[in-house]
């Protein structure tokens, strides 16, 4: 009798090898995003967004059919192809120079129509991919390139709260931050991005899901470090939990 | 019987693009164009469509690209300001071989300019307008007929060649009223669509992308690029000749110049001056050719009318190449060309 498989590479991811940093959180996220796909059996079905930045290559390992979005844009190409495919599973992967910065007024806009997609935010607290710039969600004293004496919140203002921010709007109905940095960390995160998944495709509308991730490399902490300091440090700036759920009443995190 | 209105141009162009079956609108209020977005947030729900006001140009543009890439007719429209913020997301469209059509009614500029008519984005319709090595083809009506006829032709036109084409109006032809034949009986063509974002059903999935990181990549789609302008040159130059077998002097000038100078010619006539007109309708594909043609023959001056300080102008030198001298007036800031100052110039231009 054969063995049972009991964990494998999912059919929706490519047979490539991730081109990300030792530990980096995003070749976990899009695994866990492609568990998900493979899961609820959409594979067919689903159109996605690779964002700019890092993981703008996202069609080389993600099997499903993919656009690129200039940056910042990418919630506004989904507003495009969801309003022509209703029927498809849509998911705007972005990190968070991509969303929170240039692509503020698309994220808030399209969160705000209550366009029925699934966001899956990466936030590592930089630039990644142009080599470690400030971001809107670095932290306040946070050393990148362009803040080398740390971030000041004179001047440079604070880290944005962006699925804080997002519950507020009333179109929104689900928004929550997680972390792939745990274990723990990374069971809630398949839980939450399979909500938003299922809630999109039984049209119950928008669905924001944060996730803290490591930049070991810009950060300049191997990557077992980056992961404490996010549990250690960063969710005291970004705390972790469900912002909204009109599924159900707020809930712990 | 034939279906005739008294329609804005506007209208008429909204009208045009429902006739090819766009059934996706995102747009974003400028005047002088608001009729179109105002029109299509009535119509797209009455037609099973879809209207988006979007929140921002740029936004606009970037949900023309999604449905774009997702298969579907889908059109923009903008005035000049809001033209300038789309050109990031034109060059991905171009970039990425997505058809679509965009209009954009032209002001006074530059900066917020003025909402009087303007010619003067012809190097951004033309040239390319955003980054990199591409082109749109660009129509230019000079009617609220063409505004109509020439959008329902630029969605056969995109779909044929997998690119964005404009419509670059005016704020006149814009807001100007005329008869306009809705022609209800005109179908639209088919064209499949294998490269669309469909989802992945029994079959490899499909990438709408741009970038390259490898060595050839981005040369490669620059030779596709290049390649389909090649064919676009050769099989879509459009002008229309008036009085041009005989002219001794021929004007060049397009969209709303063209109605003017259609007047300037016809009262030189009348004044026994061999006059005649070359109005290109593509001014991407620009009538080179036809250019090199009339000066190669009978004609003995061009005069160049259009309301910029110069821009259609060299492309007119470079068809021109030296052979007949070429005379210009342009209008700035949104002022219209005037028969009274051109007329009389034309006694002093020397015909041997």
């Amino acid at each position: 009798m054969a063995p049972e498989v009991i964990f494998k590479k999912p059919d929706s991811l490519r047979e490539k090898i991730f081109p990300y940093c030792p530990g980096c959180g995003h070749g976990v996220i899009q695994r866990l995003m492609c568990e998900v796909i493979d899961e609820l059996g959409i594979r067919e079905n689903t159109i996605a967004i690779a964002p700019v930045g890092c993981a703008v290559c996202g069609y080389d390992y993600w099997d499903v059919d993919v656009s690129e979005a200039a940056h910042g844009r990418a919630p506004a190409v989904a507003t495009g192809i969801k309003r022509v495919h209703p029927d498809k599973t849509v998911i705007v992967y972005q990190g968070d120079g991509d969303l929170a910065s240039i692509g503020m007024a698309e994220t808030i806009h399209a969160a705000n129509r209550g366009e029925n997609f699934t966001v899956i935010f990466v936030n590592n607290t930089n630039y990644g991919m142009t080599g470690g710039q400030m971001a809107p969600t670095t932290l306040l004293n946070q050393v990148t390139t362009t803040s080398p004496c740390g971030r000041s919140a004179h001047g440079d203002g604070f880290p944005i709260r962006m699925a804080e921010l997002i519950a507020t709007l009333p179109a929104c109905q689900f928004s929550a931050r997680t972390t792939v940095a745990d274990v723990n960390g990374i069971l809630k995160t398949k839980k939450y991005i399979k909500k938003g998944i299922k809630l999109q495709n039984e049209g119950g509308g928008y669905s924001f899901i944060e996730i803290l991730s490591n930049c070991g490399t810009n950060w300049a902490m191997p990557a077992v470090k980056a992961n404490e300091y996010i549990v250690e440090n960063i969710v005291k700036v970004f705390p972790l939990g469900i912002y909204k759920d009109t599924t159900q009443e707020k809930g712990e995190a | 019987m034939a279906n005739k209105q008294l329609i804005k141009g506007n209208i008429a162009l909204a009208e045009g693009a429902l006739q090819a079956g766009c059934r996706y609108y995102f747009g974003y209020p400028i005047t002088p164009q608001n009729e179109i977005c105002e029109f299509m947030a009535l119509k797209m729900p009455q037609s099973d469509g879809v209207f988006v006001q979007a929140e921002s140009e740029v936004a606009a543009i970037n949900m023309v690209m999604g449905a774009a890439a997702a298969g579907a007719r889908v059109m923009t429209t903008t005035s000049s300001p809001g033209f300038s913020l789309m050109q990031e997301g034109v060059s991905y469209i171009a970039a990425a071989h997505l058809p679509c059509v965009l209009a954009n009614v032209q002001r006074g500029g530059p900066g917020l300019g003025n909402i009087a008519p303007g010619q003067a984005d012809y190097f951004q319709a033309v040239k390319g307008g955003g980054h990199g090595d591409y082109h749109l083809i660009v129509l230019a009506p000079a009617s609220p007929q063409e505004m109509f006829d020439f959008t329902f032709l630029a969605f056969d036109l995109a779909d044929k060649y997998r690119t964005p084409v404009l419509i670059l109006s005016d704020g006149i032809v814009g807001q100007m009223a005329e008869n306009v034949e809705i022609k209800d009986s005109l179908k639209p063509e088919t064209i499949s669509k294998p490269w669309a974002l469909t989802g992945a059903r029994g079959r490899e999935a499909n990438v709408i992308r741009s970038l390259w990181l490898n060595e050839t990549g981005v040369e490669e789609n620059n030779f596709r690029l290049q390649d389909k302008y090649k064919i676009i040159i050769e099989k879509e130059v459009r002008f229309e000749e008036y009085m041009t077998d005989d002219a001794d002097i021929v004007f060049i000038a397009y969209g709303l110049s063209s109605r003017i100078t259609r007047g300037i010619v016809d009262k030189a006539r009348k004044q026994n001056i061999r006059a005649g007109m070359l109005r290109p309708i593509t001014l991407y594909p620009f009538p080179y050719d036809k250019i090199k043609d009339l000066v190669s023959r009978q004609c003995k001056a061009l005069f160049v009318v259009e309301m910029s300080a110069g821009q259609m102008l060299e492309d007119v030198k470079l068809a021109n190449e030296g052979r007949a001298p070429v005379y210009f007036d342009g209008t700035l800031g949104g002022r219209m060309p005037s028969e009274e100052k051109i007329l009389p110039q034309l006694k002093t231009i020397k015909l041997s």
